[in-house]
């Protein structure tokens, strides 16, 4: 019990420090989910949008899969990563494998099918709640899209959100294609998950009260922009 | 059918020729055929599930016929589309402004970033929103929503206005207000095609009536005619079961 209250109170003295390997891993982490979660949204949106919108033969088995998708172990993604890059897989002269760049593969490959999964969703409510009048205007293909991005523009900041909690707590992909190398690939969740085992006490629980706020604050700020949206839009 | 003269109005005559629509082996509109040729407000009246809202969709042109056609003067259904506008039962208000709803019709049709305010002002005016602008579309009551719908119909200054039981779900404030602004419009030289279900309604503002029952047009005829004496039993049967006593 004491060893834990030191614990914490170390934590709690390296965050208002600004301690430098703190503040080194959590812009790490910030750095390489943002990166994930950018990219994914420019695949992802367009892709949730034409899926939602187009008509082609298994369009609905394609649905059932991006949900499915949304599922999809990390560990399994960070396996399949770890394969494409390491020295003998497809990708491996590229010599990614333990750099931050892997580990934005692997995140991209874990958000994007949430993304599109909830875009796809919130286009498909918008467009047919709003398909009639927009045909009644004649508007083109292009005039609609833009239309029901715009009014669905709150609920796909959500969809974004969500793809960013999920890839700031995820553990599984990073630690097989990141490695936890100190002052190279060293994320929140991966120090938190090595460290504790080492007795790094303090350095866990100080990235750990951070990854929580930072999840948590994320979730709750979804919540109130789609609360305020809906209050001020209807 | 009123065998008036069509009046100077491009869209006209509406004519129907053997119309027809059916969904999962179903018919809904069976068989019927028009010409209205007067530019004065035709209403179709009918009971609940008669057909009226499948026929207005059909008219502008949102549902395809499974048999025989619409003309509006010499142009196809989806020709006069792009001079058409429509309000229907539940209107669909876009989640951003008053105003915003108005402006992004007039994006679409491309009309001229400058020219903008003037209209969106010059609606808004006319639908009795003004000084609503900046109010979320979908926080407005419900008779101002149906206003809303209107004026967003109105602002391109469409030939003809296809309204779908403009005023269900209002009360009677509210509804006196959207009957005004039809009749201010159609007094305008906008033709009107209008859905009810309320006879009162109907006696106050068609020029005609198309009487629908269960998919099928029972009766077409002047207003005045039609209320004094209908000639299908079931359109009379329809007046009189709605008359007070
Ligand atoms: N999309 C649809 N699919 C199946 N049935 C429909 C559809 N639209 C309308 N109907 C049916 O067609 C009939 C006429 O509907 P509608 O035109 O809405 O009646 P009204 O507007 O006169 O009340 C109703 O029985 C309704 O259930
Ligand atoms: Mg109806």
């Amino acid at each position: 019990m004491n060893e834990f209250s030191s614990a914490i109170g170390a934590a709690l003295s390296m965050i208002v420090t600004f301690d430098a390997a703190i503040v080194e891993i959590v812009l790490l982490s910030l750095r390489v989910s943002l990166s994930a979660v950018a990219i994914a949204s420019v695949v992802a949106l367009p892709l949730g949008a034409l899926i939602a919108l187009q008509h082609f033969p298994g369009r609905r088995a394609v649905v059932i899969l991006l949900n499915a998708l949304m599922g999809l172990p990390p560990v399994v993604v960070g396996l399949m990563v770890y394969l494409l890059l390491s020295r003998a897989g497809p990708l491996g002269p590229m010599g990614l494998l333990f750099t931050p760049t892997a580990m934005v593969i692997a995140q991209s490959i874990i958000v994007l099918p949430i993304i599109a999964a909830l875009s796809r969703q919130t286009i498909a409510d918008l467009h047919e709640e709003y398909d009639e009048h927009l045909r009644s205007l004649g508007c083109t293909p292009i005039q609609s899209v833009a239309t029901l991005l715009w009014d669905g523009r709150f609920r796909l900041l959500t969809a974004i959100m969500a793809g960013f909690g999920r890839a700031i707590a995820e553990v599984g992909a990073v630690i097989i294609v990141g490695g936890n190398i100190q002052h190279a690939t060293r994320v929140m969740t991966t120090t938190i998950a090595l460290e504790t085992s080492k007795g790094n006490l303090a350095l866990a629980l100080g990235l750990g009260l951070i990854l929580v706020t930072l999840a948590l604050g994320v979730n709750a700020t979804a919540l109130v922009i789609s609360d305020a949206a809906r209050q001020r839009y209807g | 059918m009123p065998p008036d003269r069509p009046d100077e109005h491009p869209l006209l005559p509406l004519v129907a020729r053997g119309l027809t629509f059916g969904i999962n082996g179903r018919r809904i509109i069976k068989d019927v055929s028009f010409w209205i040729g007067s530019s004065g407000r035709t209403v179709i009246l009918g009971p609940n599930g008669a057909g009226k809202s499948v026929m207005l969709r059909l008219c502008h042109g949102l549902l395809e016929p499974t048999g025989g056609e619409i003309r509006w003067g010499e142009l196809s259904v989806s020709q006069a589309r792009e001079q058409q506008a429509m309000a229907s039962q539940h209107p669909v208000l876009l989640r951003r402004t008053v105003k915003g709803n108005l402006l992004h019709v007039l994006s679409v049709k491309g009309v001229a970033r400058s020219e903008r305010p003037a209209l969106v002002d010059a609606a808004l005016e006319r639908a009795g929103l003004a000084g609503l602008g900046a109010r979320a579309a979908r926080t407005l009551s419900g008779g101002q929503q149906q206003r809303l719908a209107i004026a967003r119909a109105l602002v391109l200054r469409p030939k003809v206005l296809l309204l779908d039981e403009p005023t269900t779900n209002l009360d009677p404030a509210a509804v006196r207000g959207v009957e005004e602004l039809i009749g201010v419009i159609g007094a305008a030289g906008t033709k009107i095609l209008m859905t009810t279900h309320d006879i009162a309604q109907a006696r106050r503002l068609a020029a005609d009536v198309m009487f629908l029952n269960d998919g099928r047009l029972l009766e077409h005829a002047p207003a005045a005619e039609f209320f004094a004496a209908p000639k299908d039993p079931v359109a009379a049967g329809f007046l009189a079961g709605e008359l007070p006593g």
